[in-house]
């Protein structure tokens, strides 16, 4: 087990040649976790007012997923694993 | 006072339940812990203990824990693999150090009749195990839909209706802590 920080293990990405390439935190939609409670987490986490938090629970629930925030990779990672702690199903990925 | 979660007029969130109700959310607890416990001791590499490292952290066989600590990257086993061994550790500590803090919470609701305020610091707990629980037991029953179908599938499976109960009840009680907490 190398002590390196998780950034040089990581093997070259094309984010050098793309910086402005955004990676983006997507939550899915699952029966279980309750409407209210994925409004509270964005409003939790995010900071979002309820009205954002509403329409990106909606976007949810209705279009089975929703994109909940963007940035670099390693801030896209910490949310995602924020998103674990509080089990919602969360996955990041580079922007389309 | 009402049944389940509510505020009182000094704002303090407070929990009534039933000597049955405490002792079945104990039980689920303990199956929680023992679903999320990390599974080996410390990692052998104490700088990797340190910083919640399991170099050998891999993708449960059991739905429930996958779901739990679900994949990261969708279409990249490897960037998702080495996700899993640099926060798994740590994320399933907090889910149990959540499940321990409550359940040293109903200790006390035990102790004084059923109800009781629900200190500051053990919402979050209560929260984030509920839905843990909630969770595991739909990946039990194979909720699968937003539509409520799961419920007439289930309906002539006479095991699974203790189960069903449970995961309502649970719903009703997260449910109504939310919005508790949204009121605060």
């Amino acid at each position: 087990m190398s002590i390196a920080p998780v950034e040089l293990e990581r093997p070259e990405t094309d984010e050098a040649v793309e910086p402005d390439r955004p990676w983006i935190t997507l939550v899915w939609n699952d029966p279980v976790n309750l409407m209210s409670y994925v409004t509270h987490v964005f409003m939790e986490y995010f900071g979002y007012q309820r009205q954002k938090a509403e329409l990106l629970m909606l976007d949810v629930h209705q279009k089975g997923r929703a994109v909940v925030s963007s940035g670099t990779r390693e801030e896209m990672e910490r949310d995602v694993t924020a998103m674990h702690t509080y089990g919602l199903w969360a996955t990041l990925q580079k922007d389309d | 006072m009402r049944r389940g979660f509510s505020r009182d007029r000094r704002g303090q969130i407070r929990l009534r339940l039933d000597p049955l109700e405490l002792t079945a959310l104990d039980e689920l607890l303990v199956q929680l812990l023992a679903l999320v416990e990390p599974e080996r001791a410390e990692p052998e590499d104490p700088l990797a203990a340190m910083v919640g490292i399991d170099p050998h952290a891999t993708e449960s066989d059991d739905p429930a824990v996958r779901r739990l600590f679900p994949a990261a990257y969708l279409d990249d086993d490897e960037a998702a693999s080495e996700f899993r061994r640099f926060t798994e550790r740590s994320l399933r500590q907090g889910k149990a150090d959540r499940a321990r803090a409550v359940m040293g919470s109903i200790q006390r609701l035990v102790a004084t009749d059923g109800q009781g305020p629900i200190d500051s610091t053990e919402v979050n707990a209560w929260l984030g195990s509920l839905n843990d629980l909630r969770l595991i037991l739909a990946s039990r029953l194979g909720i699968d839909d937003d539509d409520g179908l799961w419920r007439d599938e289930l309906h002539d499976v006479p095991e699974a209706e203790h189960a069903m109960m449970l995961y309502d009840w649970l719903t009703w009680l997260q449910d109504a802590l939310v919005n508790v907490i949204d009121q605060g």
